[in-house]
């Protein structure tokens, strides 16, 4: 069974960083290059942990499906980074961070990690400007902000409606830098399809090369994952297309515990679908809430009319109106599921019936359109590629979608899984976010971890491991490790089936946004776990990749990746459905309370699940760590 | 999810699409019938449709750059029609939608045609070069830890603005497929007007533009038309503007160095 040891250091709260940092075993300086550290993923949180430990003087070794690291998704986040600088005097500060992300969380995170990014939150804020990160400034000079859901506070920075890409070019620079001085090897276009344990502790990878498909062992020290999130099991989100579950799947089936697999964000601003052939969906930032209103006509009759021709007194403004303090910048979870309420009272809008008016007008009525062009210019543009409709002349139409996953691999205060030795970074673990992520989080996130975190707990690990111990990646358990990838792509070629991955990935997709989306119930849940393992079964079955094992093969990854969220889409299932109360983003509909909102229950729920496989064909273990409060007092979260 | 039933009519084309098997092995043209598309649908999207309809038939499927899908990661790489990224203006290969084109249209795609991107496989070319220009100065050396507060160096908002325009690059390589010299310019030079906007790019101001252009060089990258094709193919419309900041700052870079002190090359 699985040692779940959340290593949170004693003393109070806004001490026990600090404290833990004075405490943290040390590697010394002609030590560090003796050590090799594998980082797999090249985003924020990836290349900024790869170039810090580089800067140290560690071996790195980096790994990354992407052909270069400049394009992992993290470079699609629009609106903005977080961070309690307090630059506009409005009475932000580090609890206060903190305390609204424990709450964004709806008290589902463990406080000390949030703590600490609240803390580091500044660090990152002065790391990016000195790297030559172009924030947004006022005509003084000096740093801009906006304000975001869940704040009520102007605390989040950002490049026009490119803040992710510019962070992301920030840490790829660095990463550059390293690559160039030869303190990190770069491995583009490779895939980690298994992770290599000796003696129970994390000691390598197995990736496969996507342009010559060969299969090459890798041997280190620790193994970090920086591999982002797994929101692609529903098909459809706004997610890129190649983002995968791989790398965090086949570490679970080596013993790392999954935490909460059923906290999915479901974002509630992207361009509605459009028909059945879409691969994706696109998001519009929300820092457009800052400025749109949301709204839906009120009477249903109204809803196929052009919005210009309803009048004012004829729509209801319907986060203004339910939440009249945060009104549009209600936090995501709660606004997605308001405008899905809309929806099912049949007062959704645009062909399909599934949208509602997100609408700039007054803003552009009050500053502008030129000023609202400054502003959000490059989101109307996005809009209009994808719709062929001006938001400068009538409302944007906009649904919730996928869009990130607060689920992950469990890790302790250290970010390390309970494999010793594996660290996990970023989207991928599942610790500050609780059970919905607020916006301008996760660019905090993966860049605190990368930056500010993992560069001095590792350091505790590997001070424990003697210097030049790490094995040879011809040892035995190395050469299964790749026979297992071996065998794994050779059953994917030899099944000659009839249809696509893409097939079972749209089929998996629906089942998973019906019973595991934005409402979820009991019987619905239970239908899942039964047409899931079947669907699985119909895979192995009929699946078809055509191609070689031996060079560039897409269907091949696709079908892959496919193969991994057909048992994570299970899990995930599984995990809503033991969990017997609503919190965040996860809302099951049997626990709510007369006016639609969650109903946590504090007393049996306050706690992570953190699955543990059990073998193939067997039921996974429910462990969990209960969530202590030391500090925020747990209360109904409420936006009213 | 329920699909939007567009109005507008469905079309069908007939796609030219560039197959090769690999690095070393001649290509050919193919043509495929993309039928009934719904104009909505966007270029990859068809291409999506097709390759199931090719997967069906157990032939291999055209391999394709993508990623994002929204016009941001620079992986998508197509030339459409012989232009990069397509026909419109500004916009990405993945951003490029069903509804430009004409029903019975011939439309032929190509991968990017530069001797620095070798094809790996049909529509796939190897950018790794960009990555090389970057390592060889596109950044500025700040230790993480050791910045200092972000608002300790106040920067005019006209030359953070600025900047922006040319961080805006996504490293897609348009600029250097629509080239008849296959040159980077448009690419090196808005990384180094980057930096060489900004207060925090000028320690190594010289240094950067000298080595970043010498790796270009070297990489196989010719010298700018003076044409600017760069920039009418970028998807994020980066002005050419930025080579010629960048070959100021070089002239400039190339008197100092004569004089910067040995310890310091």
């Amino acid at each position: 069974m699985a040692q779940l040891n959340s290593a949170i250091p004693p003393g109070p709260l806004a001490d026990k960083w600090n404290t833990h940092k004075a405490n943290l075993k040390l590697v010394n300086p002609v030590n560090k290059r003796k050590y090799k550290v594998i980082v797999v993923g090249a985003g924020l949180a990836g290349a900024s942990v790869a170039a810090t430990m580089a800067e140290l003087g560690y071996k790195v070794d980096c790994v990354v499906f992407h052909d270069s690291p400049r394009r992992a998704h993290s470079i699609a986040a629009q609106g903005g980074i977080n961070a309690a600088k307090n630059y506009q005097n409005d009475g932000d500060c580090v609890y206060r961070l903190f305390y609204d992300t424990v709450k964004g969380g709806d008290y589902r995170s463990r406080e000390a990690n949030v703590h600490r990014l609240a803390e580091v939150s500044v660090n990152i804020i002065d790391q990016c400007v000195a790297q030559g990160v172009p924030f947004a400034r006022e005509y003084g000079g000096l740093l801009d902000n906006c304000s975001f859901g869940g704040a009520q506070v102007s605390r989040t920075f950002y490049v026009r409606g490119q803040t992710g890409q510019q962070l992301l070019l920030g840490a790829y620079s660095a990463l550059s830098k390293m690559i160039g001085s030869g303190g990190v090897v770069m491995h583009n276009n490779c895939e980690m399809l298994e992770l290599v344990l000796v003696d129970g502790q994390a000691k390598g990878i197995v990736v496969r090369d996507l342009i010559s498909g060969e299969v090459t062992r890798h041997a280190g020290d620790a193994v970090v994952l920086a591999t982002g999130g797994y929101g692609n099991v529903f098909h459809l989100s706004t997610y890129a297309r190649n983002s995968n579950g791989t790398a965090a799947w086949r570490a679970y089936k080596k013993g790392a515990c999954f935490a909460n697999p059923c906290y999915t964000q479901i974002h509630p601003t992207c361009i509605p679908v459009s028909g059945d052939y879409q691969s994706k969906l696109t998001l519009m930032s929300e820092s457009l809430r800052n400025d749109g209103r949301i709204w839906v006509p009120k009477k249903a009759e109204d809803c196929g009319k052009d919005p210009s021709t309803i009048l004012e007194e004829d729509r209801d403004y319907y986060l203004e109106r339910i939440y009249p303090s945060f009104g549009n910048l209600a936090p995501r979870d709660v606004s997605s599921r308001a405008a899905k309420r809309m929806c099912d009272e049949g007062r959704g809008v645009g062909p399909t019936k599934l949208g509602v008016y997100l609408d700039c007008g007054d803003a552009i009525n009050r500053l502008g359109a030129d000023k609202v062009r400054a502003r959000y210019g490059n989101l109307f543009d996005i809009y209009k590629e994808i719709t062929d409709e001006s938001a400068y002349e009538t409302p944007m139409r906009i649904f919730p979608a996928v869009h990130y996953t607060m689920g992950g691999l469990w890790v302790d205060y250290n970010l390390m899984s309970n494999i010793p030795g594996l660290f996990v970074l970023g989207e991928a673990n599942f610790s500050d976010h609780g059970a919905n992520r607020l916006g301008a989080s996760a660019l905090m996130q993966g860049l605190a971890d990368g930056y500010f975190v993992v560069p001095y707990t590792i350091a505790n690990y590997l001070a424990t491991q003697k210097p030049g111990s790490a094995p040879s990646a011809d040892d035995a358990v190395f050469k299964e490790a790749a026979a297992k990838v071996d065998e794994t792509t050779q059953r994917l070629l030899n099944t000659k089936g009839k249809e696509t991955g893409s097939y079972f990935h749209k089929r998996l997709g629906k089942i998973m946004w019906d019973h595991c989306g934005l409402a979820r119930t009991k019987e619905g849940l239970e239908e899942a776990l039964k047409i899931i393992p079947e669907l699985r079964e119909e895979f192995w079955a009929n699946v078809h990749v055509s191609g070689s094992a031996d060079s560039l093969n897409q269907a091949l990854e696709k079908a892959g990746r496919v193969a991994d969220f057909l048992e994570l889409g299970e899990l995930m299932c599984r995990d809503a459905l033991t969990r017997e109360e609503s919190c965040g983003s996860h809302f099951r509909e049997e626990y709510q309370y007369p006016d639609g909102e969650c109903k946590r229950d504090d007393e049996n729920y306050a706690h992570v699940a953190a699955w543990e496989y059990q073998g193939e064909g067997n039921t996974p273990k429910r462990n969990v760590e209960d969530l202590t409060y030391e500090t925020v007092k747990m209360s109904v979260r409420s936006y009213k | 999810m329920v699909a939007d039933t567009s109005s507008t009519k469905n079309i069908s084309v007939t796609l030219r699409v560039w197959r090769q098997n690999g690095p070393s092995v001649e290509g050919k043209f193919v043509d495929y019938k993309a039928t009934d598309l719904n104009p909505n649908m966007s270029f990859l999207e068809m291409l999506d449709v097709v390759n199931d309809e090719i997967e069906r038939k157990g032939e291999e499927p055209i391999a394709f750059a993508h990623d994002c899908r929204e016009g941001i990661c620079g992986t998508c790489s197509l030339v459409i029609d012989g232009k990069p990224h397509g026909p419109h203006e500004g916009v990405a290969s993945c951003q490029t939608y069903v509804r430009s084109f004409k029903d019975g249209d011939v439309i032929v795609v190509e991968p990017y045609r530069a001797k620095p991107f070798p094809v790996q496989k049909d529509l796939i070319t190897d950018r790794a070069a960009f990555d090389q220009i970057q390592q060889a100065g596109g950044f500025v050396s700040v230790r993480t830890g050791s910045a200092c507060d972000a608002n300790a160096i106040p920067i005019p908002k006209e030359d953070a603005d600025l900047a922006m325009d040319a961080a805006a690059c996504i490293g897609c390589g348009a600029c250097v497929a629509a080239c008849k010299n296959a040159s980077a310019m448009l690419f090196v030079g808005a990384k180094v007007s980057q930096y060489a906007l900004l207060p925090q790019g000028q320690p190594e101001r010289d240094k950067r533009v000298l080595n970043m252009v010498a790796k270009m060089d070297e990489l196989g990258f010719g010298n700018c038309t003076n044409q600017y094709e760069c920039s009418a193919a970028c998807p994020k419309t980066i002005s050419h503007d930025f080579i010629a900041r960048m070959n100021s700052d070089y002239l400039k870079a190339s008197f100092r160095s004569a004089f910067t002190a040995k310890s310091s090359v």
